[in-house]
Parts: structure tokens; C-alpha cells; sequence
């Protein structure tokens, strides 16, 4: 769409994001340090979707789904790419505005491009979660998904937090006018410093860990991690650290993406897996509420589970 | 006389869900009003991705008072019946008239302002509204009592003959002022009163009618394709989402590279229409041309070229991957493809993919080899079954899982496979409900009948049957199948037994009812021979025997036979009578008991021969020579004689008679 030596680079795409919702008053959170398959899995959505308190945030979270991976040969599919996450609770009668307003801010102008509210709801069936909303098109492309949570871990959202989610890579490669991911310009050259692709940065990390995904990963210790986790998480449930069952949850998560991606869980395993780390994110959901439970009825009289 | 307007604002209302939404608003609305005595002389609904709207003309400015009258209790009567009769009425005594001994109330119920009634009705339409999927937001929803919407209500314009009709739902207050286009119009757009609603808005780049947006979509795109020298594929569904994508609908063309084309048409227009929304578009030839239209929702200030070229590449992406798959597919054979079905866990009591498509190649290969499914070559029927799962590994179908046996078709003709086994693998789905084509090319027929059978009996022998709504395998869907791929062919065999045949039997009647085929009929022949375990289980020669049946119980004999039938049933039923049917009578018979004997010794021999020669018209006309002599027989003969011999040899007539009528049908299940 635009001169790719002008727009935005896609750091400063991230920038202009983090300036756009810090102004707007959320906080601009780091990365979760956990492999993550998106950034709502990140505990700052969804534990903190959970419960009566305001709570707004944003963030870039790096997002691993090891059977997207394609040893860096396909042009738009990444084992690890980027989401600008931004959640807002209860969620602003002015989300749409403010979100069309971050679109303007990194170079989107609505009267030359074609921006529309699609119908897409939302299901987490691993975080136990639903939400109504939509995807952001922009010319026919998927720019970001937009969504109302009901539920959270089996719980309903009480209130209902927005969650934004703007897949970084596709509108980088949009703004910029690039057709491959590895050429999209990752920062803008400085004096006699040149600028770094996209590719330059991560395509070894692609190659690599494709590899790793699908062909290398020992599948019997990923079994026993996955047991490991989830022994873990069950033991933190009960001794009351939510916080620290979650993570322990979330790896679990990742661990089953990855024999997913070896190709070792067969369809019906498939649903009880998925069942399986349910029963442990919704627990960690369930133990946090109850950790917090007292303070939210002291703090938010009339809110009731 | 006024006119009313509503509007209610809201964040995107799904395009699938707003012409349902206009007509329930429009719907509640005279329920509302039907209730409070009010009827609007016109009501119309709009609806747009932002906006639900209704506008009632010609509304009376309050309802009509009403002037009741209760007759009451004699003016005589205890103390105890005035005293109720006051507290019913609301009256006192002095108000109540006496009328020649008698107290009468007369109540008045003045009249209503209808902005009173309005401003009730439109919260309880609101709150009651019927929406498919709903939702919470905001701060209200610190509770989930909070009002639920689609999407979140923003605002409620209500006006009466230009008032507005004051009233509020969840804290969102009514008004006149609503917004326009989302980025062609700013600020708010102030509505004088109901006359002037769609030109304010359409001054705000919001046409409100869905209708008018649909007839710009269609005819743009129209004008668009011929302006490129192609023509537009129809498709009313899709210009009704991009109408309900858009409030300002504009249409665009843009290209795509030919070298596309190489991939099957159906994956490019299902890319199109399914992933894009973009209309598909023919060319000269009839072929599909390398070019799509989609709509924005702008007057783009470029005049759309940044929007065409964006979409021209999200599809350029789109296709390269379809390519890809195609080219991907191509170089593996299908057999290969096929060895990979073992890894695919069909159902965990049944076994793998690969397990239930050799019970299928076995069935199938049977259906011909029997000749069941005449002029079937057996070696292709097993083949094609053996086949016929393939494309479920492939990249394209993994994409794509509605083009199953559709690529599947594809690639067999591309390895260069017998034509007639790549028709069944691309068609073995068939039929998908009532409306779709039903195989008849044999080796299809084999294929689509033996895949079918395999998953009813599969599942009914783990006992996996559909319950009330619950059929999670579809089982009725593909009896159903079975049905028409067996009527349509003719196919001659015992289709079922048990359970599953009574499945088939409920599925037949659904299935019939639509030919105007009676279900008490179906019942009726279905339930020959089933206390002896046998069944009816051939259904060409089930529905060719209905079928006979239904022409006769409609004729006048018929109906008479039947009502004899009914009457001898009911005797044996009441006697509780449990001896043998009379062949000879060891006394002097009456004559009209002489007559039914010899009527039914004589019918009972052909219909029994026409019923073995299929000749379900010729056994009915058997039947029907019983009419009078039961008719005279009920006439003139006393069953429940003195006589205890003379007694027990009519019952036994009269078994005779349910016996020669069991030859065809039991009459017992029909109705009437």
C-alpha cells in the first residue's frame, strides 16, 4: 500500500502501538516469558479478564504454533510470529472508535482503505473461554480480531473485558507493501547503519526450529513433560498459587502443541488432550478466583461470583 | 393519526443474522401494539450492519376508550355475591345500575396516549429481543442480569410525529440524534421525524433499505463484469452478506493471473466467495474468468485502487496456496494417499478410516457381484470404495474439507483412472439431503449405497443411534441417503433388520410425506410379518405395496373393507378370543355366513398369489370382493349366538378375515 522505503518499520510499528494505548491509558506491558500460542494465554488477559476490577493493558506477546512452522519456505506462515494484545476492562463504550484510531495512527486511512467489522466469535476450547466479536478486514485481509469475552475459564466475565489482537506480521507486510515476511524492513536505517529485515533477524529461527518441531523433538520426554506439567499444576492448585499453577498450565499447553506437530497424538487422544489442559487452566482459573474472591467483595460490593 | 420512527444503534450486526432481525422487530412490534388495541395502517423494517430501524405510518395518537359491562348478581342476592362483585368490578354499589332486579357494572378504560404504550413496548421488545447468539458489555456487565444485545446497543433513536418518545433500557436514553457512515460522516445526525429518516441518512452516506443496497450490489457488479467482457455468476446469498457488510455498497473489479486457472474451478470460487466474499465471474466461453469483484464499504478517494489492490493480493496469497496444493496432491497417487487412512481413527469402537473402507470395498464389491446394483463391474466398485476416502489426507481438502470427494474426483482423473471410478469417488456423498441428485451411474451407486450402509450399520451395532436432536454422525442424514439412492434406482434387496430397519422405516415416513405418502400406511406394511421377526425389509417392493394400499383405502371399498376389518378386529378384541380361523362349518350355516366363507377361500388364494407375483394392485381387488360379503355378513349373522359352537365358528370367521387382510397390510395401524 505504501512506499516500502517510508512507512512504518515493523519495530516502530510496535512503537506507534505502545505511544496509541499508552496515551489511552493502558499499561504497556513486556512479552509473557513463556511459550505461548497467542497472546491471549498471557495471564495479564486471562486471569485478569477474571474478576470485578478495572484492568487495562497492552503488550506484544511472541506466539509459538510449532504446526505453522514451514522451514521459513512459505512466504505468510511462521511458527513464531508476533501479537499486539490489548485488553480493556470493562470493556469502553468507545473500543471501536479507539481501536479505528491505532489503525490511523500507523498509516491506515479508512477513506482509502476498506476497513469492516466481520462476524467471527471467539472459543478458546483449552482456556474453557468464549467471546462474541468479529475480524478487522482491511481490502479483504484479516488485520485483527476483536472480541468481547463472556467467559473465561468456565467463569463468566463479570464485567466483560474487549480484547484486541493484531497480528503484527501481516500488517507490517500490508503497511510496508512487501509480499514475503523474511523482506519485510524490521528497523529503519540509521546514517551508515542499514536497516534489518524481517528475515535477517528470524529466518535461521524458522529453518531451525521447524526442524526441531516436526522432526527432532524427543517425543518421549515431551510426553513426560507434559505428564511433569500438569502434575505440577495440580499440586500448585492445591497449594494455593494459582499464579504459578497457570504457567505450569500454559506449558502443558505448549508441550501438546508440539506432539501435535510430531504428529504423535491421534484424533481421539486429540480431544482428551485438549480436555486435559482445559481441566488445568480452568482450575487455575477457578483457584485464582478463590484466592481473590474475599477482596473482590470487599473492595466491589454488590459483585457476586 | 402519527408516524413513528425507531432506530437501534449498535456496533456490527452479522450479516446472516439482520434479515431475520428486521422481521422480528417488525413482528414484535405489532404483537406489542395488537396488545395495547393499536394497529399501524404500514410497517416497515430496515436494517443495515450498524442500525435495526422501523417505521409505522398512520398510528391513531391513543387508543381507543373502551366501555365494559359485567352482569352482576340478582339485586336479591346474599350480601357475600355483591361484595365480590364490587371487588371484581373496582366499582362501588352506588355506581352499579339495577336493571329490573339485576345489578349491572359498567366499566370505562379511557384511552391511552400511544407515546405511553410506546414508551413501554419498545424496552420489553429490547430486552425480549430474539437474537441467535447474544451478548454482554461494559460496565453494566459487572452482572449477567445486564441487558443483552448482538453486539453492544449504543443508542435508541424514538420518534412520535417528530417527539421523541421518552424512554430508557440499561441506561441507554432515547433521543433524535444517531450517527452516519463510520468514516463518511462525522459527528451526529439529527433526525426531524420519521419522513425525513432515510434522506438524513442517506446524506450521511447510510442507505438504510437492505433492499436498495442488494439491487446496487447486484447491478453494479452487473455493469462491472460486462464492462470487462465477462459475465457476472449470480449469486443472491453473496449480495445479500455484502449488503449486509455495508451501509454504503461499493462494488469494484479487480484482476487476478490467469496461471491461477490451472487449479479446479471449484477451489477458486469457493476461495472467492467463502474466504473473501468476492463475486465470481465467467467468461465468453463459460469458463471461469481470472477476475472478481468485491465490495467496500467506501467511496474510496483514490477512486478504489489502493482496495482493489489489496484484495487483489490477499487473494494472489489465497490462490498460492491453493496452487500449491494442487501441484502438492497431483504428484502422489491416490493409492498412496489411501495408506495414510490408517492413521485416522474413524470412531475408537470402529476403527481406523482405512478399516471402514474395506468394509465398504467388501460391501460395495457384494452390491455388484450380486447385481444388486445392476451393470456394475465389481472390480470398479472396489476400487473406486477403496479409493474413495483418499482426499480427506490431501493438502487441498485438508484447506478445504467441503471439496472432499470432489478433489478426490479431480485427482483420480488426473492419474488417469477409469472414468467411471472418479465419478464415484468425486460423487459418493450423494445425495446431501432431499434436495440434492442421486447417484445412478452404477459403480457411484455402489460406492455411495455401500459407504452409507457401512456407517448406519457400523454405528447401530455399537449402539451410537440419534436421540431427539442429538445425531452427532448423522445417521439420520445418510438413511435418508439410502432411501433415495435405493427408490430412485430400484435396487432389490433386504436393506435391514431390527432396529436399523425400524429406523429406516421412521426415515421412510419423513421422507414420503413430502410425496404425500400416508405414514400409517408405511407403518402398515412395514409391520407384516414383524411378530414373527421377519419385517418388510425390501423397500421398492415396501413402497410399490403402500403405494396399491394408499390408492385403495382412499376408494369407497376400501374404506368399507377397512371399517369390516376394524369391526371384526374389535369383537375378536373384546371377546379376548383366542380360537382357531373356520374353514368348514359343522352346522347349517346362514346364507350370508356360506357366501363370506366361500368369498374368502377364494380370496384369500389370489391375493396370496398376487402378493407373491408383486401384484399389489391385483391383492388389494382380491381384497375387495370381500366388501359385501362382510357388509351382509355383519348384516344378517349374529356372532355372539346362543349356540356356543355356532359362536366359535364366526369368531373364527372373523379371524379369517383379519388373516386374508394381513395378506397385504396390517390394518390394525391404519387410521380412520
Amino acid at each position: 500500500m505504501a512506499d516500502p522505503a517510508t512507512s512504518l518499520s515493523f519495530q516502530d510499528l510496535i512503537l506507534t502501538l505502545h505511544d496509541y494505548w499508552g496515551r489511552h491509558g493502558c499499561l504497556i506491558l513486556q512479552p509473557y516469558d513463556m511459550e505461548v500460542g497467542a497472546g491471549t494465554f498471557h495471564p495479564a488477559t486471562t486471569l485478569r479478564s477474571l474478576g470485578p476490577q478495572p484492568w487495562n493493558a497492552a503488550y506484544v506477546q511472541p506466539s509459538r504454533r510449532p504446526t505453522d512452522g514451514r522451514y521459513g519456505e512459505n512466504p505468510n506462515r511462521l511458527q513464531h510470529y508476533y501479537q499486539y494484545q490489548v485488553i480493556m476492562k470493562p470493556s469502553p463504550s468507545n473500543l471501536q472508535e479507539l481501536y479505528l484510531g491505532s489503525l490511523k495512527a500507523i498509516g491506515i486511512d479508512p477513506l482509502l482503505h476498506d476497513i469492516r467489522f466481520v462476524e467471527d466469535d471467539w472459543e478458546s476450547p483449552t482456556l474453557g473461554a468464549w467471546g462474541l466479536g468479529w475480524e478487522v478486514w482491511c481490502d479483504g485481509m484479516e488485520v485483527s480480531q476483536f472480541t468481547y469475552f463472556q467467559q473465561m475459564g468456565g467463569f463468566d466475565c463479570k464485567p466483560v473485558a474487549g480484547e484486541l489482537t493484531y497480528g503484527l506480521e501481516r500488517l507490517a507486510m500490508y503497511i510496508q507493501g512487501v509480499d514475503s515476511v523474511y523482506d519485510l524492513r524490521f528497523n529503519s536505517a540509521v546514517g551508515d547503519r542499514p536497516s534489518a529485515s524481517y528475515g535477517d533477524v528470524f529466518l535461521a529461527n524458522e529453518q531451525q526450529m521447524s526442524k526441531w518441531n516436526f522432526e527432532v523433538a524427543n517425543t518421549e520426554k515431551l510426553f513426560q513433560w507434559f505428564r511433569d506439567c500438569e502434575a505440577e499444576a495440580q499440586a500448585s492448585i492445591a497449594a494455593g498459587v494459582p499464579l504459578a499453577a497457570y504457567d505450569q498450565a500454559i506449558k502443558a499447553s505448549h508441550v501438546f502443541n508440539l506432539l501435535q506437530a510430531r504428529g504423535v497424538i491421534s484424533v481421539q487422544e486429540r480431544a482428551s488432550y485438549i480436555g486435559r489442559v482445559r481441566d488445568l487452566a480452568k482450575g487455575s482459573c477457578e483457584a485464582y478466583i478463590e484466592k481473590n474472591r474475599a477482596d473482590w467483595e470487599a473492595n466491589f460490593p454488590g459483585w457476586t461470583l | 393519526m402519527a408516524d413513528f420512527l425507531l432506530e437501534l444503534l449498535c456496533e456490527e450486526i452479522p450479516a446472516r443474522m439482520q434479515a431475520k432481525a428486521a422481521d422480528d422487530l417488525k413482528r414484535l412490534f405489532a404483537e406489542k401494539l395488537a396488545d395495547a388495541g393499536l394497529k399501524a395502517e404500514g410497517l416497515d423494517a430496515y436494517v443495515t450492519p450498524r442500525r435495526l430501524a422501523l417505521i409505522a405510518k398512520g398510528l391513531p395518537v391513543e387508543t381507543q376508550a373502551v366501555s365494559e359491562e359485567f352482569k352482576g348478581p340478582r339485586t336479591s342476592a346474599p350480601a357475600q355475591a355483591l361484595e365480590g362483585f364490587l371487588r371484581k368490578t373496582g366499582l362501588t354499589q352506588d355506581q352499579l345500575q339495577d336493571r329490573d332486579g339485576v345489578w349491572f357494572a359498567v366499566v370505562e378504560k379511557p384511552g391511552r396516549a400511544s407515546v405511553d404504550v410506546l414508551a413501554e413496548a419498545i424496552p420489553a421488545i429490547i430486552r425480549a429481543f430474539p437474537w441467535p447468539k447474544s451478548m454482554r458489555w461494559g460496565n453494566a456487565s459487572v452482572t449477567t442480569e445486564s441487558l443483552r444485545w448482538v453486539r453492544p446497543l449504543q443508542g435508541i433513536v424514538a420518534l412520535l410525529d417528530g417527539a421523541v418518545v421518552p424512554l430508557e433500557v440499561d441506561g441507554i436514553v432515547s433521543g433524535r440524534e444517531t450517527v452516519g457512515h463510520r468514516f463518511h460522516s462525522s459527528g451526529v445526525v439529527s433526525i426531524a421525524d420519521a419522513a425525513a429518516y432515510q434522506d438524513a441518512l442517506r446524506g450521511a452516506y447510510v442507505i438504510v433499505d437492505p433492499a436498495e443496497r442488494q439491487a446496487i450490489v447486484e447491478e453494479r457488479a452487473k455493469v462491472l463484469a460486462a464492462d470487462a467482457g465477462y459475465e457476472l455468476i449470480e449469486d443472491k446469498g453473496l449480495v445479500a452478506e455484502n449488503a449486509g457488510l455495508t451501509e454504503w455498497p461499493v462494488p469494484l473489479l479487480g484482476q487476478f493471473d490467469p496461471e491461477f486457472l490451472e487449479v479446479p474451478p471449484e477451489v477458486i470460487q469457493l476461495t472467492l466467495r467463502i474466504n473473501q466474499k468476492y463475486f465470481v465471474l465467467r467468461d465468453q466461453a463459460g469458463k471461469l474468468a481470472p477476475a472478481f469483484i468485491c465490495t467496500a464499504n467506501i467511496e474510496a478517494k483514490d477512486g478504489g485502487k489502493a482496495i482493489v489492490a489489496g484484495n487483489g493480493k490477499v487473494l494472489a496469497a489465497r490462490l498460492s496456496d491453493a496452487r500449491f496444493f494442487w501441484q502438492q496432491d497431483k504428484k502422489i497417487p491416490l493409492a498412496e494417499q489411501a495408506k495414510k487412512l490408517s492413521r485416522i481413527t474413524f470412531h475408537e469402537k470402529l476403527g481406523t478410516v482405512s478399516d471402514k473402507v474395506e468394509r465398504v470395498a467388501n460391501l460395495a464389491q457384494w452390491l455388484a457381484d450380486e447385481r444388486i446394483v445392476p451393470g456394475c463391474d465389481p472390480v470398479l466398485a472396489r476400487q473406486a470404495a477403496e479409493l474413495c476416502k483418499a482426499d480427506l489426507v490431501t493438502e487441498m481438502v485438508g484447506e478445504f474439507p467441503e471439496l472432499q470427494g470432489l478433489m478426490g474426483g479431480y485427482y483420480a482423473r488426473e492419474e488417469g483412472l477409469n472414468a467411471a471410478v472418479a465419478d464415484a469417488i468425486r460423487d459418493h456423498y450423494k445425495p446431501v439431503g432431499q434436495g440434492d441428485d442421486v447417484p445412478t451411474a452404477p459403480v457411484t451407486v455402489a460406492v455411495a449405497l455401500a459407504d452409507k450402509l457401512d456407517t448406519l450399520r457400523s454405528f447401530f451395532g455399537i449402539d451410537e443411534k440419534p436421540t431427539g436432536s442429538r445425531d452427532p454422525f448423522a445417521l439420520r442424514r445418510a438413511a435418508l441417503g439410502v432411501i433415495q439412492i435405493i427408490t430412485a434406482n430400484g435396487l432389490r434387496f433386504p436393506v435391514a433388520q431390527g432396529d436399523l430397519l425400524d429406523f429406516f422405516a421412521d426415515r421412510l415416513k419423513v421422507q414420503q410425506k413430502e410425496a404425500g405418502v400416508r405414514h400409517d400406511l408405511i407403518d402398515a406394511v412395514f409391520a407384516l410379518g414383524r411378530e414373527s421377526g421377519g419385517g418388510e425389509d425390501d423397500l421398492v417392493r415396501l413402497l410399490a405395496r403402500v403405494k396399491a394400499l394408499q390408492s385403495f383405502v382412499e376408494s369407497e371399498d376400501g374404506t368399507n373393507l377397512l371399517a369390516g376389518y376394524k369391526r371384526a378386529a374389535n369383537i375378536l378384541k373384546k371377546e379376548d378370543f383366542a380360537g382357531s380361523p373356520t374353514t368348514a362349518l359343522s352346522y347349517v350355516p346362514e346364507a350370508e355366513e356360506q357366501a363370506l366363507l366361500s368369498a374368502l377361500d377364494s380370496a384369500e388364494e389370489k391375493a396370496g398369489q398376487a402378493v407373491v407375483a408383486e401384484d399389489f394392485a391385483g391383492a388389494m381387488s382380491a381384497l375387495a370382493s370381500l366388501r359385501a360379503p362382510i357388509d351382509a355378513f355383519f348384516d344378517k349373522v349374529t356372532v355372539n349366538d346362543a349356540d356356543s359352537s355356532k359362536r366359535e365358528a364366526r369368531l373364527g370367521i372373523l379371524i379369517r378375515i383379519r388373516n386374508a387382510v394381513h395378506q397385504v397390510a396390517d390394518f390394525s395401524k391404519i387410521e380412520g
